[in-house]
């Protein structure tokens, strides 16, 4: 089973859930949690443990062959994401902007751009016990998540087919990498929090959702801390309400610290078994 | 010498544009002839992703062996001015296009 | 005119907030402008009235004419991101896996394809609860921000301030590294970056504070929520130092901005005390080094 942790934007405790959850069900049984979020990946952070192997990923783009090109251009032309920019003597490539569409190098008369992988990343992993975890890293100044991400989900088909729950840290929003990082999940978790801009989020992510037919439900973080508009929405929306994590000062802290939250605060544990339940009966 | 300016407007009290890539217009002042023509760069607005390679383009085509701005190309338009031999001065971006001209013939502009 | 941007990195920091009570201080001497698009929030704190709406395009979608498709499939075979889908009679395009890199009309042997303009979202100038004009946007499904819809907002700002002769801009800056942050950095005058103590906080900053380098704007900091961790805010601290970023202020964490929000105002208005002095300070400042 894929379980997708996403929500409306950053800072609502996705990635506390993700890991926490992660965590919880690798008591019991193997468990890998993917932290997709590739421009800010934080799950390694607050699982206190170093991803040591790895490997860099690539992306394919054009390299230039200066004996062969005959100046005409057209490079520069099709390309949509001016990542090409033809010189009187010499052609430029910028590899951040290039989306690997190949159409330069595909359309071009001499066949003077060879497409070639450059790196864009880095993919890390490790496993400790039942719990296995994988991240992926956008270089600064790359700017195109969606091909690492499914660069990560493919290693994760290949080299943990076996395992039978996947937890996926989204990345927050509403834009292509988060509709990549959910598109092959069972069940997608919104995490939010009571507020008005919880509300007005969540209102999005759960468009989102439904656009892409997916089936989910909420998790509220720090509840009690604002007002009951989110509950009063999914209630309205037939949303299911998958539990409610509990705004307590000594919970950000022990966040703050990176510590896993359910290990200290049995409350924390209960509701994370209520979301289990929740999607395993949502989901069949 | 050939000398150009990014600016928000095409006459000479037309205010400066800090932003190279997105720059609305590029002045080009020619000083042997005391000449000032502007390229309309505003079409770059359309571009998603990608207006410094473009716009650093355009720039290369009128062949300046100045440039005047405020933050400086950023790294890939920076690659394409690069090519040529442009001296590029910055702190520019909030002066007018002759206020900019004139800061930088006394010297007052920081060259990158 | 200054432009003063607050970024943060990562979501969660405060920042919408901190720039909602930034902008209650400054009053009528200022133009807002939300690039934080993605998650656009300050307009639940400010209440703009959305007086003046546009569409916005962004980038390009690829559409099959189907009375002209003869289903040769080239296009398919061309696309890199599986966004042809094929058809006994015509293939079709999922326009939301369509990158719009304008490949397959190249290729087809009918011209049955368009590239055509990707209604992304629209964009609004209104009045807000201080007098002051805000500028901001609203992105729809799938859509992704950039760095024109940035530099658009942006612009809107700036022609606005100059017309009503306001000296400052203040602009909610994107999250994350990518385009859009660099779009909200391009031009401005002075940079406030927001941090929490937080294990993932310190990481964020650093790699924002890298963007924020390589355009050599000044920049200064607010620690938000510093007594969550008072370790890492000690090292936030000693790393603005080393780098030579104004320490504009620390905050407290205090759930007073949670009933602000809930209230549907900003911090300064909620709260009279020793926070709201505080901020009144930190806005005095980023006015002076700015």
């Amino acid at each position: 089973m894929k379980i997708a942790i996403a929500s409306g934007k950053g800072g609502t405790g996705k990635t506390t859930v993700a890991v926490n959850l992660a965590s919880y069900l690798a008591e019991t049984r193997p468990v890998v949690l993917v932290d997709l979020d590739v421009e800010e990946p934080n799950s390694g952070l607050f699982l206190g443990a170093e991803a040591t192997d790895g490997r860099d990923t690539f992306k394919m783009i054009p390299a230039w062959e200066s004996t062969t090109c005959s100046h005409c251009g057209q490079c520069q032309e099709v390309c949509n994401f001016h990542a090409i920019i033809a010189l009187p003597d010499q052609v430029m490539i910028f590899p951040e902007l290039c989306h690997s569409c190949y159409a330069c190098s595909e359309l071009c008369p001499t066949s003077s751009l060879p497409m070639q992988p450059v790196k864009m990343g880095r993919m890390s992993w490790l496993s400790a016990g039942n719990l296995s975890f994988v991240e992926s890293r956008l270089d600064i100044g790359q700017e195109q998540a969606v091909p690492l991400i499914k660069q990560t989900l493919a290693f994760v088909d290949e080299r943990h087919a076996a395992v039978p729950i996947r937890i996926y840290d989204c990345p927050p929003g509403t834009s292509c990498p988060v509709i990549e990082a959910t598109r092959e999940a069972d069940f997608v978790v919104l995490v939010t929090e009571p507020t008005p801009f919880g509300l007005n989020d969540l209102k999005l992510a759960v468009e989102t959702m439904r656009h892409l037919d997916k089936k989910f439900g909420v998790v509220v973080n720090r509840q009690g801390l604002g007002d009951d508009r989110v509950e009063a929405y999914c209630a309205a929306e037939g949303i299911p309400l998958l539990a409610r994590i509990p705004n307590d000062r000594r919970i950000a802290e022990s966040y703050a610290r990176g510590q896993r939250i359910y290990e200290h605060f049995p409350v924390v544990r209960r509701q994370l078994a209520a979301i289990m339940d929740a999607i395993k009966e949502a989901a069949s | 010498m050939k000398i150009a300016l990014t600016a928000q407007g095409p006459h000479w009290d037309s205010a400066m544009d800090p932003r190279f890539g997105r720059t609305p217009y590029i002045l080009i002042y020619d000083e042997d002839t005391d000449e000032l023509t502007a390229i309309d760069n505003r079409a770059v607005d359309n571009e998603a992703h990608g207006a410094g390679p473009l716009t650093a383009r355009k720039l290369l085509d009128a062949a300046p062996q100045v440039l005047i701005t405020g933050n400086g190309p950023g790294g890939n338009a920076a690659a394409v001015v690069a090519t040529a031999e442009i001296a590029i001065y910055v702190g520019a971006g909030n002066m007018t296009a002759k206020e900019a001209y004139a800061a930088y013939k006394d010297g007052k502009l920081e060259k990158m | 005119m200054k432009e003063i941007v607050v970024i943060s990195g990562k979501g969660g920091t405060g920042k919408t907030s901190l720039t909602a009570a930034l902008s209650w201080l400054a009053g009528a001497d200022i133009v807002v402008a939300d690039c934080d698009v993605d998650a656009a929030d300050m307009h639940l704190l400010l209440q703009p009235d959305f007086a003046r709406a546009e569409d916005f395009h962004g980038g390009q979608v690829a559409l099959i004419d189907q009375d002209v498709c003869t289903a040769c499939g080239a296009c398919a075979e061309v696309c890199r991101f599986d966004a042809i889908t094929p058809g006994n009679d015509f293939y079709a395009v999922d326009p939301i896996s369509c990158e719009g890199c304008g490949y397959c009309p190249r290729v087809c042997p009918t011209e049955a394809i368009v590239m055509e303009d990707r209604l992304s979202g629209q964009w609004f100038v209104s009045r807000i609860r201080t007098g002051a004009t805000m500028v901001h946007a609203r992105l729809g499904i799938g859509a992704e921000n950039s760095g024109k819809l940035v530099a658009k907002v942006k612009n809107e700002a700036k022609r606005i301030a100059a017309e009503q002769g306001k000296e400052f801009i203040l602009v909610d800056g994107s999250p994350g590294v990518g385009c859009p942050v660099v779009s909200s950095l391009s031009g401005a005058d002075f940079v406030v970056l927001v941090t929490e103590p937080t294990v993932s906080g310190l990481h964020d900053l650093q790699r924002v504070h890298e963007l924020v380098a390589r355009f050599r704007i000044r920049c200064g900091c607010i620690i938000n929520k510093a007594d969550l961790n008072l370790e890492v805010t000690a090292a936030i601290g000693e790393f603005l130092t080393a780098n030579n970023i104004v320490a504009l202020t620390e905050l407290p964490y205090d759930e007073a901005f949670t009933r602000a929000m809930v209230a549907g105002r900003t911090i300064v208005e909620e709260n009279d005390g020793p926070l709201a002095l505080q901020l009144k300070d930190c806005w005095e400042k980023i006015k002076q080094t700015a």
